[in-house]
């Protein structure tokens, strides 16, 4: 990049310096160009006798960052939980319709559950670290696959920590209990321990809510880079998070997607009134 | 409170959008100081190419006007920015806005100067409307400057050049008239040149104009449609720090 205040220095007129292009920048993105990592189509979900979900249809892009936002009991965390099938631990929950992760049905009955979700993880609202050291959690995904080579699990433990942002406050007491850490380093650490075992796709639910603006900040700043190497989908009710750290977002209103874009689209100029309703706080 | 840092931000990506903005604006800036210098040339050598030139690239500006537009609207909505960012965001919007105006101004410079290379008449007194026309590309210039570097300072010494223009302006105008009453079939032509020096005095003031967004930008204070000495005096006051060494 151009260091335009030397430019400004010289006699030269500024025209001729170069805007640097932003790769990372989703300016112009449309959900047609991007290839998808997980199909949503025609999905209804009932809790007993009450819908949840009514007749979602939605593609979710690979290695981006995709936001459910709405009002309390929209539908957003149960629809987040259809994608690593935690649906399936609650009573009296069923599911019609297709998700499908790489073109596969999730719901089919030959997939292996346990392997779903280790290709698609989650991070929920409140850090839940294991009573373990900062060390064993991270490895402990590993461990259950199998995998016991001490130089193996330093190499992913060190890896996952770095990649988690947290490798620098953690790396001169790795086997100290994880439970000593803050809320923001947990929640760190909670998403080293995700990505240990390489998912394809991040589910976080509310991975902010419960910590201060600036740990809030530094794990929006962690999402941010995540999308290189992850399919992320977040959901937030804090709407400016969506708007700040995602490319496409949704919105969704009592078991409904209501609108579902481009970010920048939702956010300057979405095409239905409910949705501008709710983003510009004109709702309830 | 002083702000001249836009980064610094805990979001990387905040950093390089604000970044990417005032890098537009700078570049805009530059093709509008471009455009000012090529309209001056045809009007004093009346070259009707670089004139069409002048009017074909108004385009251009005006398209980075548009763009720019957006990736503030965007930054808006998504960023919420606060502070020293908002006003950042609100400086950049309006002077694109009095660059695109600039842009047009030079526009009708071009314009006249075809008007006179039609009429096949010599200017005869370009050599002042040349100079007025140097003194405002500089303070375009030096404006912009005032923008990269978030310099207040330097803001109000060039806001004070607009005073220069006016009075070369009013000096042309009065020769101008002369010319006219001394000889009436020159009328038509001096009428064009009274046109463009009246560009010119245009933009002499959409460049003040940017310099007040400069220091709204860097201390926070409106100083539009305030005079020379209140706008000092809102620069100086509250920033000790920033006195004249000369004073």
């Amino acid at each position: 990049m151009l260091d335009t205040t030397d430019m400004a220095n010289q006699d030269t007129p500024t025209h001729a310096i170069e805007t640097r292009v932003l790769d990372k920048r989703d300016k112009g993105r449309s959900l047609d160009d991007e290839d998808i990592c997980l199909e949503v189509e025609k999905l209804d979900l009932y809790y007993g006798e009450k819908k949840a979900l009514n007749g979602i249809n939605m593609d979710i892009p690979r290695k981006r960052v995709t936001a459910f936002i709405g009002p309390s009991g929209c539908g957003k965390s149960t629809l987040l939980r259809c994608f690593n099938r935690m649906n399936d631990l609650v009573d009296g929950c069923r599911v019609s319709g297709r998700i499908a992760l790489d073109g596969e049905d999730i719901n089919a009955r030959s997939v292996n559950v346990a392997d779903l979700r280790r290709r698609v993880g989650m991070v929920f609202q409140k850090p839940n670290p294991f009573p373990k050291s900062i060390y064993e959690n991270v490895a402990y995904g590993l461990r259950l696959q199998g995998i016991n080579s001490r130089r193996l699990l330093d190499e992913v433990v060190e890896r996952s920590l770095r990649g988690a942002a947290l490798w620098e406050e953690v790396k001169d007491c790795l086997n100290e209990s994880a439970m000593g850490l803050s809320g923001g380093q947990q929640q760190r650490l909670v998403i080293a321990r995700a990505i240990a075992i390489e998912p394809e796709v991040l589910l976080l639910d509310e991975p902010a809510s419960a910590l201060d603006p600036i740990s809030t900040l530094k794990i929006e700043e962690l999402v941010y880079e995540l999308k290189d190497d992850f399919t992320i989908v977040i959901v937030t009710h804090n709407m400016q998070q969506a708007a700040r750290v995602s490319d496409y977002t949704a919105f969704m209103y009592m078991g409904d997607m209501i609108e579902y874009a481009d970010t920048n689209t939702i956010f300057t100029n979405p095409s239905k009134k409910m949705t501008e309703d709710y983003i510009t706080g004109r709702y309830g | 409170m002083e702000q001249k840092d836009i980064g610094g931000h805990i979001s990387q990506q905040f950093n390089e959008e604000l970044e990417d903005i005032r890098n537009r604006v700078l570049a805009m800036g530059g093709l509008v100081e471009q455009q000012i210098a090529d309209a001056m040339v045809a009007l004093t050598q009346g070259d009707e190419q670089v004139a069409d030139l002048v009017i074909t690239n108004d385009y251009k500006v005006n398209g980075m006007e548009v763009a720019i537009d957006e990736e503030c609207n965007v930054v808006l909505a998504r960023r919420q920015p606060a502070a020293s960012d908002l006003r950042l965001i609100v400086a950049v919007i309006k002077t694109i806005t009095d660059l695109e105006r600039i842009g047009d101004e030079a526009e009708r410079i071009a314009r006249m100067a075809t008007h006179i290379i039609d009429k096949n008449s010599v200017v005869r007194f370009h050599s002042r409307i040349d100079h007025l026309g140097e003194l405002v590309r500089q303070m375009l210039h030096r404006a912009l400057n005032a923008f990269a570097r978030m310099d207040a300072e330097l803001a109000v010494n060039v806001w004070k050049e607009d005073l220069k223009i006016d009075k070369e302006y009013e000096g042309i105008m009065r020769q101008l008239i002369t010319l006219m009453m001394e000889d009436s079939r020159s009328i038509p032509c001096v009428l064009d040149v009274m046109w463009a020096a009246r560009a010119l005095e245009r933009i002499g003031d959409r460049a003040r104009n940017i310099c007040e967004y400069v220091i709204y930008l860097v201390h926070g204070k409106d100083v539009r449609h305030t005079s020379l000495e209140k706008l000092e005096e809102d620069v100086r006051v509250d920033h000790p720090a920033e006195e004249d060494p000369e004073e």
